[in-house]
């Protein structure tokens, strides 16, 4: 029983981070009909923005918020500079850019900062909190995880639901022409757009990071489970790649705490988890729209 | 995808006219002027037995001046070349995207591995079709998942098997040697061979040359079997099916199933693709195929012009020449090894951007169009002096 609670409870953690990195992509996608496969990479380099900054002698806290300002900077200037010449072009193209874009960033990262092994900290303890004399499986950095990820998500929402610039934001998602008629500056919102996305790939970046080693791809599977959640949820629903980023996680976590050497069928099981579900509902388990044809 | 498309379907008919000319009588003209051109016959078949027989003389000459080094990277070219021809098909002629083809390339790496491995080896042609069978199964699988996918969702799947079928030879540790891998038996060259090679240059027939000579003839099959296919009645359709599903469909094309043969194509490519960096690299492992691999393969077709075969070998060309270069480059900058080795991934994203932005239909579309243009420019130009000698 505490064997499965333990598993349950990493699993919820992991699913929390690909949630964030499920919602930075749906972001993007919303607003420009993109999917950023440099996300990862953008992410990563943050994340050693924020190592370098740790290094030096300065605190998590200041780091974190540098490396979130960063991010968004990094997300804003890739949308205006080179996004922005494919934009509403044939899909394969943007594609495209962005997985030079992903190629790009992580072999710069490796130029700049080196290709080894860096350990990384969290503020917080990785040992389980104490109840009644035994240790239960919920630590200090799996809360701050999980409230992390939920208080982004939060404001998000508040962003869009409460402000003149998330209705604004919503407007030019939803159709740029009239949104343009209307006096929405759109470009502006794609790019405050991009931003946003970049800040939540990069929370999810320092998440995933914290107690553990970086070096320049250790988003790469991230970025896999990250998709296949966000795909699993329909790409087009925030509250789909947050329910797919939860399934995806418990579900490997589940893989890898009870089957025989399951670590290695981690990548194998997100695939057929996909592969079902794209099977069952080709647009994602929260499509609403049908198939765009021609 | 319409920027992609008209180089990608003027592939298929490069002896065709000029785009804006469509009466047969302003027709005849060009067509004339065309055929003193072209030194090719002007049907499919024997031009395609031509270029074949030409390419073959010319890979004999180029192998034979060529320096060991040179063989083993000639080899290296022909294995990317063959997988970048099948995901050109793929995705340049039905407008499918795949970062998945290493996987595929893993499923034929691997088949050929174990088969070598067997103490009375089968003869190399059989171990490398059973490669190409074994991929093209994985292939129909994928592709009757992917037939039903577009755009993000393709390319989603696609990754998620990039990454997840390697995790399959690190789990059946016991067959596949796990993260290590299978060393594989460099195959043994025939006495025909080696008396071919001696009366031909009088070089001496090492085993660097053989395996750059089977990679060479593999590419060659593979180049014109996709070639004729490709201006075939099922590139046709495949074209159509990338075009317009709608049309496609109304004129009683069933979109899954050209879909599915056109991955099925495709793997088969990459398997055959697979077997090759087997013998070449003597090693099957996880490490060997990752995302990387895949992607290397989507920007070398990029790079080259989408849909293009030739495009496709410039491409893989690139990605064998450049690394190197670039490596040494950064060396003479300054850079030490690792940072230095890191240069050409840098350089590959780099070139994958610009290219996207600045010339979407890559380097052998870039060039067809501006010689369409200026044909059309041509024959409009001397339509007009007609018109006017006519109307004075």
């Amino acid at each position: 029983m505490d064997y499965f609670v333990n598993v349950t409870l990493t699993g919820l953690t992991q699913g929390m981070i690909y949630s964030a990195f499920a919602l930075a992509l749906v972001l993007i996608w919303r607003s420009t009909r993109i999917v950023n496969f440099a996300q990862g990479s953008m992410a990563a380099a943050t994340t050693f923005i924020a190592l370098a900054l740790i290094q030096a002698g300065q605190s998590y806290w200041v780091a974190l918020i540098v490396a979130l300002l960063s991010g968004f900077l990094l997300g804003a200037v890739v949308e205006r500079v080179i996004i922005r010449p494919v934009e509403g072009g044939p899909e394969l193209n943007a594609v495209i850019v962005t997985l030079g874009l992903f190629v790009a960033i992580q072999a710069l990262i490796a130029i700049v900062f080196g290709s080894s092994f860096q350990s990384f900290p969290t503020p917080f303890g990785v040992r389980g909190f104490e109840v009644g004399g035994s240790t239960i499986p919920l630590t200090p950095t799996s809360l701050y995880v999980i409230g992390s990820v939920l208080i982004t998500m939060a404001l998000l929402v508040a962003l869009f639901r409460f402000t003149r610039i998330g209705l604004a934001m919503r407007a030019s998602a939803f159709s740029q022409e009239v949104a343009r008629l209307l006096g929405v500056k759109v470009g502006g919102m794609l790019t405050l757009g991009w931003g946003l996305a970049a800040v939540v790939g990069s929370l999810s970046g320092l998440l995933i990071a914290g107690g553990g080693f970086v070096y320049p791809a250790y988003m790469d599977s991230l970025i896999v489970f990250g998709f296949v959640a966000a795909i699993i949820g329909g790409l087009d629903s925030p509250v789909g790649a947050i329910v797919g980023g939860l399934i995806l996680g418990l579900a490997l976590s589940y893989v890898n705490g009870y089957v025989e050497r399951g670590s290695a069928l981690v990548s194998v099981a997100a695939l057929v988890i996909l592969i079902v579900v794209l099977l069952v509902r080709p647009g994602g388990l929260f499509s609403s729209t049908t198939a765009r044809r021609a | 995808m319409s920027d992609l498309q008209s180089p990608a379907s003027a592939a298929g008919k490069a002896t065709d006219e000029a785009p804006t000319e469509s009466t047969a009588g302003a027709n005849a003209p060009s067509a004339t002027a065309k055929a003193g051109r072209s030194f090719l016959p002007q049907s499919t078949l024997p031009r395609h037995l031509l270029v074949l027989a030409l390419s073959a003389v010319f890979a004999v000459v180029l192998l034979e001046v060529s320096s060991p080094y040179q063989n083993s990277q000639i080899a290296t070219l022909s294995y990317y070349a063959i997988a970048a021809g099948g995901l050109t098909v793929l995705t340049g002629m039905n407008g499918q995207i795949s970062l998945g083809h290493g996987a595929l390339m893993a499923a034929g790496a691997y088949t050929t591995a174990l088969f070598l491995d067997a103490d009375e080896p089968l003869p190399l042609p059989l171990i490398l079709l059973a490669s190409v069978v074994v991929a093209t199964a994985v292939g129909a699988l994928v592709g009757v998942a992917a037939a039903r996918l577009h755009g993000p969702y393709l390319a989603g799947a696609t990754l998620a098997l990039a990454v997840g079928l390697p995790g399959l030879a690190i789990y059946f540790h016991d067959i596949f040697g796990g993260e290590q891998g299978m060393r594989v038996r460099a195959p043994q060259a025939p006495d025909a061979f080696e008396s071919f090679i001696e009366t031909v240059s009088g070089n001496a027939a090492s085993s660097t040359k053989w395996l750059a000579y089977v990679g060479v003839i593999c590419l060659l099959i593979t180049y014109f079997f996709l070639a004729n296919l490709v201006r075939s009645r099922i590139g046709r359709t495949w074209r159509a099916v990338r075009d317009q599903e709608v049309a496609a469909e109304l004129a009683g094309i069933n979109l899954g199933a050209w879909r599915v043969l056109a991955f099925v194509v495709s793997a088969a490519a990459a398997g055959l693709a697979g077997g090759v960096l087997a013998i070449v690299v003597r090693l099957a492992a996880p490490s060997g195929f990752t995302l990387v691999l895949s992607l290397a393969l989507l920007t070398a077709i990029v790079i080259g012009g989408l849909g293009s075969l030739l495009g496709a070998l410039l491409g893989s060309a690139l990605l064998v020449f450049l690394p190197p270069f670039v490596t040494n480059l950064g060396a003479d900058f300054g850079l030490n090894g690792t940072e230095a080795a890191q240069l050409a991934p840098f350089v590959y994203g780099v070139v994958l951007i610009v290219a996207m932005i600045f010339a979407p239909a890559g380097f052998v579309g870039t060039i067809r169009l501006r010689r369409m243009t200026a044909k059309a420019k041509r024959a409009s130009a001397a339509q007009a002096k007609a018109a006017g000698s006519n109307g004075g």
